[in-house]
């Protein structure tokens, strides 16, 4: 398998050395040489430095076609984008976004990126610690499925495809009535 | 009309100032907390100071019962994020982007931004109206790499005292219109080309070069 990972942070590092450990062909992008250092030496994937948003820097990266897209850099939106530039312009086939705001973690979800989300792991890894009844949130929410038809109306793609029963937080409106089939 | 704006940089600033002048309802969203009191003590209480990529706060800044969100932070994924969110999550009928990379456009018209207002773009097409000559004028892109180009004749283009039939264009690529002297005509088959046409043409970006030599001529100054 062909992993792509944007951002050399601890989880991105961690990550990338243990997908080459598993014999898979890795790349790893981050904005800064230094963050490279994270790696180990025995790391045999690519590093490439260059700003993982930029479909041309990803193209160039050779991410094309990869069988899956990690983002995790610190921003949620940074995420969010490349996340979708792999998905809608280099058909990458799984995209996944760190997305540390719940509210957007959910809504980013049914909109056909897998998300997870910090803030909603380490609050119920804390609750359940202190014996405490955790959120119920999911901290990994599968993508829902993505019907790709650009003929399709604006109201049946996005949020409104038929979601999985994600349990969203409190605030999300329910605006999955639609399409139920 | 309820607008709600995202970014109280320049733009943001002059944006909320304008539409509160003109009657409209208007939301300021900044994270900055002293920028934000100073458009509070310059503009009055429009201003919600948090960050609007955050979804609790784009819910509680009344985005659901916004006609307009417009995203005009500095960062082309926050402006995306902010409009994605204000319409898929709290149905904002209209979203418009403020984008800095013009490869964005695209992208972001693809997934869903109603508007995009790109300052790169107008400065780009300002400065390549002022050189008409020698250069073909991207007029707008399209979906699937397709883009609208015009090529304005010089007396020495190889395209002139021709017609459409005498040129070799492309397959993937249509000449459609002619403006001859403000007028715009479709191009018809016994069209002869003169010097200042414009010749607006159809195709996918990798044509042209190809166009180039037809209608512009053979690159003296070294086009790649």
């Amino acid at each position: 398998m062909k992993y792509v990972i944007v951002g050399c942070g601890r989880v991105g590092a961690a990550l990338a050395e243990a997908l080459d450990n598993e014999g898979h062909e890795v790349l790893i992008i981050d904005t800064a040489t230094r963050a490279f250092d994270r790696l180990s030496s025995e790391f045999k994937g690519q590093a490439i430095r260059g700003d993982g948003t930029d479909e041309d820097v990803l193209r160039r990266a050779g991410a094309e076609r990869a069988d899956v897209l990690l983002a995790l850099t610190e921003g949620d939106n940074r995420n969010v984008m490349a996340a979708q530039v792999a998905r809608e312009k280099l058909s990458v086939d799984k995209a996944v976004a760190k997305i540390n705001d719940p509210v957007r973690a959910a809504a980013y979800a049914e909109l056909g990126i897998a998300t997870v989300c910090r803030t909603t792991m380490l609050t119920d890894a804390l609750l359940g610690h202190l014996n405490l009844r955790p959120t119920g949130m999911p901290a990994v929410i599968a993508a829902v499925p993505h019907v790709h038809d650009d003929d399709a109306p604006e109201a049946s793609r996005g949020l409104a495809g038929g979601a999985e029963a994600v349990p969203g937080p409190a605030t999300a409106p329910a605006t999955t009535a639609e399409r139920r089939d | 009309m309820f607008v709600l704006v995202v970014g109280g940089g320049k733009v943001g600033y002059y944006l909320t100032k304008e539409l509160i002048e003109s009657g409209h309802e208007v939301v300021l969203m900044e994270k900055d907390r002293a920028r934000a009191a100073q458009i509070t003590d310059e503009l009055g209480s429009v201003v919600v100071p948090h960050d609007g990529c955050e979804g609790k706060y784009l819910g509680e800044a009344g985005s659901n019962r916004a006609d307009i969100v417009a995203a005009v932070t500095g960062d082309d994924e926050d402006n995306l994020v902010i409009c994605q969110m204000a319409k898929h999550h709290f149905d904002v009928p209209k979203t418009i982007a403020r984008v800095n990379n013009p490869k964005n456009e695209q992208l972001f018209r693809h997934l869903g931004v109603d508007e995009i207002i790109s300052p790169t773009r107008m400065a780009l097409g300002s400065i390549e109206q002022d050189i008409p000559v020698h250069e073909l004028l991207h007029l707008a892109a399209l979906d699937n790499e397709l883009e609208i180009i015009e090529a304005q004749l010089q007396a020495d283009s190889p395209a002139v005292g021709r017609t459409p039939g005498d040129l070799v264009i492309p397959q993937e690529c249509s000449l459609f219109a002619v403006v001859r002297n403000g007028v715009a005509s479709p191009l018809r088959a016994d069209t002869v080309f003169q010097e200042g046409d414009k010749v607006i043409a159809i195709g996918r970006a990798d044509c042209e070069r190809m166009l180039h030599e037809q209608l512009i001529g053979a690159s003296a100054s070294g086009r790649a």
